[in-house]
């Protein structure tokens, strides 16, 4: 639940942790930023639109409401360098890449420009020149693999840092600990992030979670954590800079719990029984990341219709996409067999 | 009476092992728990300990002594008081009354905590079964399989071996002994136990462009990773429309050891050879362990390689140089007219073996190694058929749904017209794997039921 989470860092030896302070960033950059969490707002509102058009299939999961973590913490990155992977929640890291909307539209609606030429699907995108790897679809694998990111890090001297993002639900599963394990053991330059959106599908944290500061779970791994509002991408960004520079400096592997929320159900075909339209209603009302950011642009004196610009061409961008996505064929029937295997034997 | 101390088996799969260093001599007073002797098995060294009191009376085996059977007398010593006596007939198997093993406890994984392997000693594997060595040097399988990765890594720096023991212990099953110190820390990578954790990070090594070896101390254990080896591994490349790749060799011993149990033993096999997106290899002697896992090592696609630990100390000619076999080729072990037995793995050799018993009732069989069993060579099988007219398939696995199954289906569906009997398969029982000798025995293929189900194919 995004009740407004102050930040803090819980563990013993990481004082450098201990103060997250907002990122100071410029006029130019505020605008970035509200640019790139208003395209994920767009872009995920259409997609929610054509999915009840029929045009996407299956699961699609959207990220409405999170918009803040994914923009904070990748602005932070070495595009050249570091590397991320998420689970099946995967649209908003994408975009917060820069990777053109219109093939994540198209790989939404199974079209064979579509980022995976169709064959993957909205929870199993890639962009391996963006360092991005995915796009995983079983809950909590990509902690583990992401913990191998970090290892060819560390392998290749590369100086890269691995982020690892995970939901709260994610956090009870096994192979999570068996990673924390390693990962500290060799010391591996991996932030793990849980977007803790407070329901594991529909299960509330506390129903499902002894220890519900997800922040302390590495802690009998020796991984210090600290917890970051999720709903301020300022707070956000200022902490993935300090989270940055801690693992980067070789201390290991950082746990970041993110207090966030989604206001769609967990997936499209969710009716959201589970909470009530008031609290959802109330985290809108209070913490919207997107509107938050625009009232301190508008203090700091950007001008209205700057904003007003950016909303419009944010809005042509989702549209173009979806339209792209529409009218784009089908992958070409032979495709089927393509790609099963990389080599001939 | 004086106590016979006999050869201890050290592991569950020894049958014969090196007395390499006597620690007494005769006349000299031994109690409970002192070192008697080093025994060298396949593995590892060994410390045998004595449990009795009494005064060594007679070294009945030589230091230096290799290929001494488990069971054979190799001492006696002499209770209080007592005279040494003449050893009883050697035969029999297993300790005796007045020795154990360091400790008693039954090694759940494959050497007990409580013998003391020295990593450090050279041990040289006494062959178990030796086939002609012509064209090659005579190298265990373990030791190919060692050769392979040691090869490659020596030429491609992004190879990398990690699991549990396969460092500093030099391998639960010395599998990659001698890697660490040729290698360093940082590529031969002792891990804890945790089969998904590692098997997970290997993937997503090879996601990033590394080549990982991940070694499952056996193929049981990774039934706690087969959703990275299935779900990240296998599948990326197609989910991904061939933008990521995912190169690692998973490998490991698989299959029935030796009373394990039924939880240490199953065939994987058909498992994995379900799932398109994996490579499974399945070697049976040196030469293509180690050309099979050097192509494997070599391959873009992710690699299911399954060894068997019952042919690791067998010796077998291997080929100098760089010794490569190309995936997906399965090969004649022996030219036959009369039928086909196709097999792989361990079931290779009990099937050449039931090729010679037939041979002396005036049955030439053809013997067909599949190798590879993801992608099968079916071109290889239906033209042995082709020749033959009758097939029978020989697996250490069970019967349902398995590769024998898929032989079977495959004859009758793209081979009927050549096929003068039914395709019969021979599998282990349709059990899981019992304990007790007798039991496990009857359980697990042989060559003699290769030979029945032949003889019923040719109508005999």
């Amino acid at each position: 639940m995004a009740r407004a989470a102050t930040s803090k860092a819980a563990s013993s030896g990481a004082d450098a942790l201990s103060n997250i302070k907002p990122y100071p960033a410029s006029q130019d950059e505020m605008l970035r930023f509200y640019k790139d969490m208003l395209l994920i707002r767009r872009f995920e509102e259409k997609a929610g639109q054509l999915y009840g058009l029929g045009l996407i299939g299956g699961f699609c999961h959207l990220y409405i409401g999170q918009e803040a973590v994914a923009v904070g913490l990748q602005s932070s990155l070495d595009a050249n360098k570091d590397s991320v992977i998420t689970g099946y929640r995967d649209h908003g890291h994408m975009l917060a890449y820069g990777i053109d909307p219109r093939v994540i539209m198209a790989e939404l609606t199974g079209r064979g420009v579509g980022i995976s030429r169709g064959k993957g699907g909205s929870m199993h995108m890639f962009s391996v020149d963006h360092k991005f790897y995915g796009g995983h679809g079983i809950v909590g694998a990509q902690v583990a693999l992401g913990t191998g990111l970090a290892f060819a890090h560390k392998y290749n001297e590369d100086g890269g840092v691995a982020v690892a993002y995970f939901g709260d639900g994610a956090s009870n599963q096994g192979q999570v600990y068996e990673s924390f394990n390693m990962a500290a053991l060799w010391k591996l330059p991996i932030i793990y992030v849980i977007e803790n959106n407070g329901y594991a599908m529909g299960t509330a944290v506390n129903r499902s979670s002894s220890e519900t500061d997800f922040h302390r779970r590495g802690e009998s791994f020796r991984i210090p954590g600290i917890q970051v509002n999720g709903m301020d991408v300022l707070e956000m960004r200022g902490a993935a800079d300090m989270a940055l520079d801690y693992v980067r400096s070789g201390n290991g592997p950082l746990l970041m719990e993110v207090k966030t929320y989604r206001y769609r159900g967990h997936s499209m075909s969710d009716p959201a029984k589970y909470r009530t339209r008031e609290e959802v209603q109330d985290v809108k009302e209070k913490s919207d990341p997107i509107d938050g950011l625009k009232k301190i642009m508008l203090e700091a004196g950007v001008a209205e219709d700057v904003i007003k610009g950016i909303d419009k061409e944010v809005r042509r961008i989702s549209n173009e996409a979806a339209d792209f996505a529409e009218s784009s064929p089908e992958p070409d029937l032979a495709e089927l067999y393509t790609d099963v295997l990389v080599g001939s034997y | 009476m004086a106590i016979e101390l006999k050869m201890p088996a050290l592991s569950p799969t020894m049958e014969e092992g090196t007395l390499a260093r006597w620690l007494v001599k005769a006349g000299d007073e031994v109690k409970s728990g002192d070192i008697l002797a080093e025994i060298e098995t396949d593995k590892a060294t060994m410390e045998f300990e004595a449990v009795d009191e009494g005064v060594v009376s007679e070294l009945l085996v030589p230091e230096g002594s290799e290929g001494v059977k488990v069971g054979t007398v190799i001492a006696l010593i002499a209770g209080e008081g007592e005279e040494a006596a003449k050893p009883s007939p050697l035969e029999g198997r297993g300790l005796g009354e007045g020795q154990s093993i360091a400790q008693s406890a039954i090694p759940e994984q494959p050497l007990s905590p409580a013998l003391s392997p020295q990593g450090e000693r050279e041990i040289k594997p006494a062959p178990a079964q030796t086939v002609s060595l012509e064209g090659g040097t005579p190298t265990t399988v373990r030791e190919a399989l060692r050769d392979a990765m040691a090869e490659e890594m020596r030429s491609d720096p992004r190879i990398f071996v990690m699991g549990e023991e396969v460092a500093q212990y030099q391998g639960a099953y010395k599998v990659t002994q001698g890697l660490l110190d040729e290698f360093g820390a940082k590529r031969v990578i002792d891990t804890p136990i945790t089969e998904i954790g590692f098997a997970g990070i290997g993937s997503g090594a090879a996601m990033a462009g590394l080549r990982p070896v991940i070694e499952f101390m056996t193929f049981n254990f990774a039934m706690q990773a087969i959703d990275h080896i299935i779900n990240s591994a296998a599948k990326t490349n197609y989910m991904s429309g061939g933008q990521m790749r995912c190169p690692v060799v998973f490998r490991g011993p698989n299959g029935a050891a030796s009373r394990v149990g039924a939880q240490h033993s199953q065939n994987f096999a058909p498992w994995y050879a379900n799932v398109p997106g994996l490579i499974v290899i399945a070697p049976y002697d040196a030469a293509d362990a180690k050309g099979l896992l050097k192509s494997a090592i070599r391959c873009e696609d992710p690699v299911v390689f399954l060894e068997n630990e019952l042919v690791y100390g067998r010796s077998f000619p291997v080929p100098e140089g760089d010794h490569v076999v190309p995936i997906g080729k399965a090969r004649i072990m022996r030219e036959g007219s009369d039928v086909t037995i196709v097999s792989y793995s361990i079931g290779v050799g009990l099937a050449l073996e039931a090729a010679e018993t037939l041979a002396t009732e005036g049955i030439n069989a053809e013997v067909l190694d599949l190798r590879t069993l993801r992608p099968l060579d079916k071109g290889a099988v239906l033209a042995s058929l082709a020749k033959t007219n009758r097939l029978v398939v020989a697996e250490e696995g069970w019967p349902v749904c398995s590769i024998a199954s898929e032989i079977q289906a495959i004859c009758m569906e793209e081979g009927f017209d050549h096929l003068d009997a039914p395709v019969l398969r021979v599998c282990n029982e349709d059990v899981p794997l019992p304990y007790a000798a007798n039991l496990e025995k009857l359980a697990v293929i042989d060559a003699a039921r290769i030979v029945e189900a032949v003889r019923k194919v040719c109508y005999r």
